[in-house]
């Protein structure tokens, strides 16, 4: 068995333009009639080469995919390629999540193949997550020949259309002399502005005809321009809101994370002194440790950061988008705040709750600016500089030791979700990356993870796609192969995707499956319980019943080490076993009682004001009065 | 709710169209209009769209509209100061006996006829969105036996191009 690190690592960094082309057969006709003449001089290759050289070109080191009948031909040279690595995966659906989770673990563009027809339909969910999170990926798809386009032809789909709502973009290459330019555009358009995922679909015959290489192509993006420089006078008006709020909050989106300013929000944050929450999608653009960390707002966020952004009179968010599970109810969010909204998003801004102060940007360029303007806005003010914000956190430490996170052991005997994965976190430590699934396990891991670094933390905020943790997981230890990744999944999301752990086995990639298994679909199963009467339809997987399937059995099955833990004195022995296992993947099937729910909650539809901190208890910010 | 128009210049590339209406349907936004047609730049085609939005909507609309790769500028046409048309097509009964009446109708209107049959006048007009609804108005009693309406297109008024620094 090889292990992941061991593996010949793919060559980082994109070639040199122009380079690619001169190792040709030299063959290549100069005169070939093209749109835009290409500064590397022209080779004689296949459509299907063609593709290969300008993934080379573009630097793709990992293509998660399946091949099929129409995208056949894209295989037979990716054979010959050293520089890409091709990851056969089991399902399509696992090489777009993986790619996604690879796009997050590195910065980098995650790229998943797939063939026509229920190849490239198969991609659809992992498109629409990485779509909702805004994660750059580029999904190369075969297509049936041009000829047969739009006869119902066998395995056709027509996947731009299907994908057109789900995607940044998508392109329908229809000659092959195109194909370079359209690699290129399409990573171009994944990885810049808002980033997000990107479709080439490819006629099988486009693939075999053969035209010219050369490399690099001209980008021709006539509608294409995003804003990263912010307005300098938006900048300033911002900082002076800045500079003299009493309560203010700073509203940390994925944003950050995707624009790398992690070390810009410290400054800024330490700067100011404003509290700090970060969204589900923002985990580890901010330090837990750091005091002025409030975790994470929204629908199960703390208390103290949905009280702090809901009693604030300064919201200052920073790529992040106002989602209905941030804000619950939209109309009631925030009275009394006024908005400064940076995103490099317009749409984004003034979508959900109207900016006082929009500024469109990336969001490391905005946050550099920020902090020399409150510098400035400080210098004008004084010594002191900025407001005195000390009523302001008596207010929100008085929340934070009131209401602190927390939980508490199941009545019955077993094993408490929560501390499981909390105890993951201490002992892998916050240099590991983590994924996770959606439903309990996720928000679990949301809070009791300890995240300290940015990329470290990913899962399908959006979306919510279930299933999402092992194919990611896979993907971010092809991208990160030194690093532990570690799948926090539940037992329900588990059943969706596992048998991506037979191409983590094969292709190695040794990760560890937290499997939360609480034989339930256990966020559903609390939606039932608090809305629903207690009338639990359908949401009794019988894992627990019937040990059906026995995930240690399954595990083996699928080339993995299966582990299993039951009471709370095997937890730490458990994770520590699974720590030694290197040379492949690793999955822990932790038996938790069923009725742990997450707290703190704000009921779907309702206002933020009426968040619970746990069952029955109401923290009533409207009688705080500061 | 009040009626807006844009003129929106995008790339000419099959499945543009469906790019635009198909945000416009899935973010809830209705279209009471829309012509597509060429411009003098090969590459560019120009959409005119009349949409009847608040202030806040539209301004939602643009920017998810400016967000489509393919579209290139969006610009908002205020009636006062741009030309906004529409074209009718219109066969309308008339015998001998109410032909003189019609044609005055079509006079009127300064529309134009186009076709003629014994039973029947084919009239063609263009005007604004109300001098077609007027001109509908005036031809209904004599009995329309089949119309069509183009949607409106429109160009700012003066000297200046919206396409002149958008297409380089």
């Amino acid at each position: 068995m090889t292990s992941a690190t061991s593996r010949p690592a793919a060559k980082p960094g994109a070639p040199k333009p122009g380079a690619e082309a001169k190792t040709g057969d030299g063959s290549a006709p100069a005169n070939r009639p093209k749109p835009a003449p290409p500064s590397g001089a022209p080779v004689r290759v296949t459509g299907a080469q063609s593709l290969v050289r300008s993934l080379e070109a573009v630097g793709c080191e990992v293509v998660f995919g399946i091949p099929g009948g129409t995208i056949l031909p894209a295989y037979d040279p990716l054979l010959d390629s050293t520089k890409v690595r091709h990851v056969l995966v089991r399902h399509e659906q696992g090489a777009g999540h993986a790619a996604t989770g690879y796009a997050q673990a590195t910065g980098k563009v995650g790229v998943c193949m797939a063939t026509s027809g229920p190849g490239a339909t198969n991609l659809v969910t992992p498109l629409a997550d990485a779509n909702m999170d805004s994660v750059p990926v580029v999904a190369i798809t075969g297509q049936q020949t041009r000829a047969l386009i739009g006869t119902d032809a066998f395995q056709e789909a027509d996947i731009c259309g299907i994908t057109l709502p789900i995607t940044k973009h998508n392109f329908l290459v229809t000659d092959p002399a195109e194909i370079p330019r359209t690699i290129a555009e399409a990573f171009h358009l994944a990885s810049t502005g808002r980033p997000g995922p990107v479709l080439v679909d490819i006629p099988k015959d486009v693939l075999q005809e053969t035209t010219s290489f050369s490399w690099p192509p001209e980008i021709h993006l006539p509608g294409y321009r995003p804003t990263t420089r912010p307005h300098g006078k938006q900048v300033r008006e911002a900082a002076k809101l800045i500079a003299s709020a009493r309560r203010p909050v700073l509203y940390v989106g994925g944003g950050v994370i995707k624009a790398q300013a992690a070390a810009e929000l410290r400054k800024l944050a330490e700067l100011t002194n404003i509290p700090v929450v970060t969204t589900l999608m923002a985990r580890g653009a901010f330090p837990d440790s750091h005091p002025q960390h409030l975790g994470m707002p929204g629908m199960h966020g703390s208390v103290a950061a949905v009280g702090c952004l809901q009693r604030s009179d300064l919201i200052i968010a920073l790529g992040a988008r106002f989602d209905d599970r941030v804000t619950g109810k939209l109309s009631s969010f925030a009275p009394d705040a006024q908005v400064v909204h940076a995103d490099i998003d317009p749409a984004e801004i003034s979508k959900n709750r109207k900016a006082d102060v929009p500024i469109v940007g990336d969001c490391k360029e905005i946050i550099t600016e920020l902090i020399t303007a409150v510098q400035a806005e400080h210098e004008r003010g004084g010594a002191n500089g900025g407001a005195d914000l000390t009523a302001w956190w008596a207010q929100i430490n008085s929340w934070r030791e009131t209401f602190p996170a927390g939980y508490e052991w199941p009545s019955d005997g077993t094993l408490s979700p929560q501390y499981v994965i909390e105890r993951i976190g201490q002992l892998v430590g916050p240099d590991a990356i983590y994924t996770a699934g959606v439903g309990q396990h996720q928000m679990w891991a949301a809070q009791f993870v300890k995240y300290e670094k940015p990329m470290t933390w990913i899962n399908s905020g959006g979306l919510g796609t279930m299933g999402f943790a092992v194919p990611a997981a896979m993907g971010a230890k092809f991208g990160m192969p030194d690093k532990q990744v570690w799948a926090i999944d539940g037992d329900g999301c588990f059943q969706m995707t596992n048998q991506e752990l037979a191409t983590c086995a094969i292709e190695g990639a040794p990760i560890k499956v937290a499997v939360i298994n609480n034989g339930n679909l256990g966020m559903v199963r609390q939606w039932q319980n608090l809305f629903y009467s207690e009338r639990y339809s359908n949401t009794d997987l019988g894992t627990h019943k019937h040990r059906i399937p026995d995930f240690t059995l399954l595990a083996e099955a699928l080339g993995c080490a299966g582990l299993r833990c039951e009471t709370r004195d095997q937890v730490d022995t458990v994770i520590k076993r699974a720590l030694e296992i290197n040379d492949r993947p690793v999955v822990i099937d932790f038996v938790v009682g069923k009725d742990a729910q997450v707290w703190p909650m704000v009921a779907a539809g309702t206002g933020n004001d009426e968040i619970m901190a746990a069952r029955g208890i109401r923290p009533l910010f409207d009688e705080d009065e500061i | 709710m009040s009626t807006h128009t844009l003129s929106v210049l995008v790339e000419n590339k099959p499945g543009v169209l469906a790019r635009v209406a198909g945000l416009f349907s899935r973010r809830g936004f209705n279209i009471e209009s829309l012509a597509v047609g060429p411009t003098e730049h090969p590459d560019v085609s120009r959409m005119t769209i009349v949409v009847a939005v608040d202030e806040l909507p539209l301004e939602q609309v643009t920017k998810q509209l400016n967000k489509l790769v393919n579209v290139i500028k969006i610009v908002e046409l205020e009636p006062s100061s741009a030309v906004q048309r529409e074209l009718l097509l219109v066969k309308v009964r008339a015998d001998a006996t109410v032909r003189s009446q019609v044609l005055e109708t079509v006079q009127l209107f300064r529309a134009k006829v186009v076709d003629v049959s014994p039973e029947a006048l084919t009239i063609e007009a263009t005007g604004t969105a109300d001098k077609i609804e007027a001109l509908r108005r005036m031809l209904e009693p004599y009995g329309v036996r089949e119309m069509v309406q183009s949607g409106m297109v429109a160009i700012g008024r003066g000297p200046r191009s919206i396409t002149a620094t958008a297409v380089r």
